[in-house]
């Protein structure tokens, strides 16, 4: 340990609260009991969509398209992933099998 | 007790992928908690109270230099921003969970939200209970997986090279999930067509804020367009 206990403790506080900030900021900018502005509920219908899109790319953020084994096992994962659950609707199902093909692909095939 | 025990019942098998995830992730946060020095109390209770997968990786950094908290509540809200955009999308669905509103808050976390915001409850489940499960139990998971890596450290018996990427495969299916549901797909396509540019402009350690005003700028324009979305 680098800091001391009480050093670490008020760190970790921080990290806490800036966190709560970020979760809590857009229920105490527009509280329950008041009529939340139109565009602001026009966003909270169509972001999950959007920001379900984002999160796809941010977990993918640290493939290199460029060098090996450019990208292949996440595409390849991706594409069985997506024609599984378009045919069985399986969600578990779908996110095992990708997992376990993208694990062989990584430790047997891409290596 | 039968309500709650129904709503837990309906919550668990949709948490079972983040079950494997945080406990993944969780155990490689408290193997590199235990790396740097520190024991087990301060891993779960860094798990239990920040509960912020990425955010307690970049912490690691922030223990490890020079004491400074006015720099880490910047980072924290910098790396977490992205939380916003999950708290605008649940105004309505967490309008009415009264005592449960700030714990369900609180674990708004990126895989909580992809569950709690593409789910209905099952006919007949108490949505409240049901929301409060899903987040109580990727709570545990994650706090579980934390204290997993603190204990055992570097002892994992096998491979575990990509198992990673079932969080990205759950966002996949959730994405997919969507799309088939729902019939206007621009919103999908403008979050994943402004994310990926902004990946290819500003590259991955700083795209994540161009990204959210890039999406909130196209959502914006293509509002009238859109406010049909169901």
């Amino acid at each position: 340990m680098t800091l001391s206990a009480a050093q670490t403790m008020i760190i970790i506080l921080t990290i806490a609260i800036g966190t709560v900030i970020t979760r809590a900021l857009p229920f105490i900018i527009f509280p329950a009991n008041r009529a939340t502005p139109k565009y602001i509920v026009y966003l909270g219908k169509v972001l999950p969509y959007a920001v379900i899109g984002f999160l796809v790319v941010y977990c993918l953020k640290g493939v290199s398209l460029t060098k090996f084994p450019f990208g292949l096992p996440e595409t390849i994962a991706i594409i069985l992933i997506a024609l599984l659950h378009y045919w069985k609707n399986n969600t578990l199902l779908s996110i095992g099998a990708g997992t376990v093909i993208y694990m062989f692909l990584m430790q047997v095939i891409f290596i | 007790m039968d309500e709650k025990m129904k709503a837990l019942k309906a919550a668990f098998p949709l948490t079972i992928p983040i079950f494997a995830g945080y406990i993944l992730l969780g155990s490689a946060y408290g193997i590199l908690m235990s790396s740097k020095g520190y024991g087990l109390i301060w891993t779960v209770l860094m798990s239990l109270i920040v509960f912020a997968g990425s955010m307690q990786f970049v912490a690691l950094t922030l223990l490890t230099t020079a004491f400074n908290p006015i720099a880490a509540l910047f980072i924290t809200l910098t790396v977490n921003v992205r939380h916003l955009f999950y708290g605008i999308s649940m105004l309505g669905r967490y309008k009415d969970s009264g005592k449960f509103k700030p714990y369900l808050i609180f674990g708004l976390t990126d895989e909580t939200f992809s569950i709690v915001c593409s789910t209905e409850p099952p006919p007949g489940v108490n949505r409240n209970y049901f929301m409060f499960f899903i987040t109580l139990l990727d709570h545990t998971y994650w706090v579980l997986g934390s204290a997993l890596g603190g204990l055992i450290g570097a002892m994992i018996g096998f491979n575990t090279k990509g198992l990673d990427f079932v969080l990205t495969a759950l966002f996949v299916v959730i994405f997919i999930g969507q799309w088939k549901e729902q019939p206007e797909h621009r919103p999908a396509i403008i979050g994943v067509a402004c994310s990926l540019l902004c990946l290819v402009i500003f590259g991955a350690s700083s795209f994540i804020i161009p990204a959210m005003l890039s999406i909130l700028a196209v959502l914006t324009i293509y509002r009238n367009k859109l406010e049909e979305t169901k």
